[in-house]
């Protein structure tokens, strides 16, 4: 415009841009999820030696007869691959799907408080588990619960999703609406079975427990369920990575600069449903990770979401493992429920954003 | 080459026209302007020029193809909208936001490649928002904000501009610049429609006038055919005093009633 713009070669100043930090900010936050891993593996009720740790991760990892485990007890053995390894991957998968969905979510429906519990996913995992367990189909099998909950989280964005579009568009508002309502119905669907299960203490008590969250007992087949899904999911989401960039500059802004809005709607709700009811199906209800995950991330690295995705999925596996270590050694032997660790540090936490950070989040 | 041409094209929502049947055609070099009161419709026009509104009775084409047969990517390739509402809440960099005009050319799960890259710079530099790259948007002005999005439409090379009052937020050098903008790419053929509401600009820089009230074109021409001052007083509900620019150039002066007129007028 002006001839002095115009011949100016010189590169503008570039200090405090926030894709100067990517690379160090994912390095790091990768290197914080081995860590978390190996944390995850060696802590516990019994905890483990970091050496045998190693030595029985990399026996296992590697061709069988490169390492000797003969000076390894077979009880440690069993506790590292057997139990903790797939229980501490399960963590992870989880907490990259409800991180990642969370991300998406908030970006889709420019409402920073989106999150996987909001839109009926969680909720509608509770409601199949629950009917799983109080029906016994959960004692047959290690599958129908986790189908059941998968199928329902589905079901349930289904609904919401069907609610809310009317001739082929489907209003944000809407959108969120239609959740909090089902949200409301499963809860109360949920509540119902429990009160019908009352007298039966332990379906009672095998209900609540897993309303709260947790993952004793995850054995490889969870990690097997788990984590084709939550790359799926990841997948799915790389695709509309840079929509999701144009969406936040508003429908129209979107619109005019080619991109697809309701395609993309479809594609991130159902890359969120595959996340959530794949990490419900496993965890049960874990709160609070979708929706802090992600606001921690943006911080640092700003609102693009070719960063916030894959910054918010390494550090949401790393918050859910550390969390999983909190719950099971801080009343040691006794395991507290890790949906109990997640509220209890995610809440606070959020206030926390909510009362400092109000503008950088998009709550000012 | 893009004509850019509405074909008795209407809005109507609820029952309630926005704009009544309208044909005009933007043409390659050319700047049309679109002036008219509060609610004439001027926005609504521009929308559905867009390809961003459905048009209730007609149809648009570019290029004689209809609107509705191009995919929403093709059309943002060939056609750049720049709203009025600048507001932005999202702390993405200067750079990021004029990187998104880049999004109807780019295949998914691919990175921008260095011709993006260059036609991202040239857009930088021909808005004079070089120097701002690095900043996040949150923190800018809202003219610095106005040329942002220009930026953006440029950096789609796409060969009609539409712009919604693109100076209604911008201080009188900018505003200039702007317009100049304009004038320089319709040099280069490309179809230029804006909204204005300062109609000395339009008398100076636009080649084709379209004025409107209440939802309907009231006429459209040339600027020295369009512009007389019984048009303007019947369109704007003012009085309108013409004088000459040193340069012989027409220019207004509007006075809101006629007892007013009288009143500076002595």
């Amino acid at each position: 415009m002006s001839p002095t713009a115009l011949e100016s070669t010189t590169t503008p100043p570039l200090a405090a841009h926030p894709s100067h930090r990517t690379m160090p900010v994912l390095s790091g936050l990768g290197l914080l999820l081995l860590l978390s891993l190996f944390i995850g593996v060696s802590l516990g009720t019994l905890p483990v030696a970091p050496g045998t740790v190693a030595t029985v991760l990399a026996a296992n990892l590697l061709p069988a007869g490169w390492i000797d485990v003969s000076a390894i007890s077979e009880a440690d053995r069993v506790v590292v691959w057997l139990i903790r390894t797939p229980r501490v991957l399960v963590a992870a998968l989880v907490g990259m799907g409800l991180a990642l969905a969370g991300a998406q979510l908030q970006g889709l429906l420019h409402n920073p408080l989106a999150s996987p519990d909001l839109i009926g996913t969680s909720a509608g995992g509770a409601f199949g588990a629950v009917l799983a367990i109080a029906c016994g189909l959960a004692a047959r099998s290690l599958w129908y619960l986790p189908l059941l909950a998968f199928l329902s989280a589905m079901g349930a964005l289904c609904v919401v999703y069907a609610i809310a579009t009317q001739r082929g568009r489907t209003p944000v508002a809407t959108l969120l609406l239609s959740g909090v309502a089902l949200n409301a119905l499963l809860g109360a669907g949920t509540s119902l079975v429990l009160s019908l299960q009352a007298s039966n203490y332990q379906v009672a008590q095998e209900i609540i427990f897993w309303l709260m969250g947790g993952l004793d007992s995850r054995t490889w087949i969870h990690v097997g369920m788990v984590a084709p899904c939550v790359l799926l999911g990841a997948l799915i989401a790389a695709t509309v990575v840079r929509e999701l960039d144009v969406l936040l500059l508003g429908e129209e802004a979107a619109a005019s600069l080619g991109v697809h809005i309701e395609h993309v709607k479809r594609t991130v709700l159902t890359s969120a449903a595959l996340l959530t009811g794949a990490a419900v199906a496993v965890s049960g209800v874990l709160s609070f990770v979708g929706l802090v995950v992600p606001h921690m991330v943006r911080l640092v690295l700003g609102p693009a979401h070719r960063r916030v995705l894959p910054a918010s999925a390494l550090a949401g596996a790393s918050l859910v493992i550390l969390a999983d270590v909190l719950a099971r050694t801080i009343m040691r032997p006794e395991e507290l429920r890790l949906g109990i660790i997640t509220a209890t540090f995610g809440a606070p936490f959020f206030l926390y954003l909510l009362l400092t950070r109000k503008r950088e989040i998009g709550l000012g | 080459m893009s004509v850019l041409t509405l074909h008795n094209a209407g809005v109507a929502m609820a029952g309630h026209w926005l704009l009544r049947e309208t044909s005009v055609t933007l043409r390659p070099g050319e700047i049309t302007a679109f002036l008219g009161p509060n609610g004439s419709g001027k926005t609504t026009l521009l929308r559905l020029l867009a390809g961003l509104l459905p048009p209730s009775t007609g149809y648009v084409t570019l290029h004689d193809r209809d609107l509705r047969t191009l995919s929403r990517r093709d059309l943002a390739q060939r056609l750049a909208f720049v709203p009025q509402d600048t507001h932005i809440n999202v702390a993405f960099t200067v750079r990021e936001m004029v990187e998104m005009g880049r999004h109807p050319h780019l295949r998914r799960l691919t990175r921008l490649r260095p011709a993006d890259h260059a036609a991202v710079d040239a857009a930088l530099r021909r808005a004079d928002i070089w120097h701002l790259a690095a900043r996040p948007v949150v923190e800018l002005s809202g003219g610095e904000r106005q040329r942002v999005l220009i930026a953006r439409s440029l950096a789609t090379q796409a060969d009609v501009l539409l712009l919604d009052e693109p100076t209604a937020s911008l201080d009188i050098a900018h505003a200039l610049d702007v317009l100049d903008l304009c004038h320089e790419l319709a040099g280069e053929g490309k179809t230029i429609g804006l909204a204005l509401h300062d109609i000395n600009a339009a008398a100076r820089y636009a080649t084709q006038l379209v004025l409107l009230r209440a939802g309907r074109l009231i006429t459209q021409g040339r600027p020295e055919t369009v512009l007389h001052a019984t048009q303007l007083n019947q369109v704007f509900d003012v009085c309108t005093d013409r004088i000459q620019a040193t340069d012989g150039t027409p220019v207004f002066r509007f006075y809101r009633d006629r007892q007013q007129h009288s009143t500076f007028a002595l």
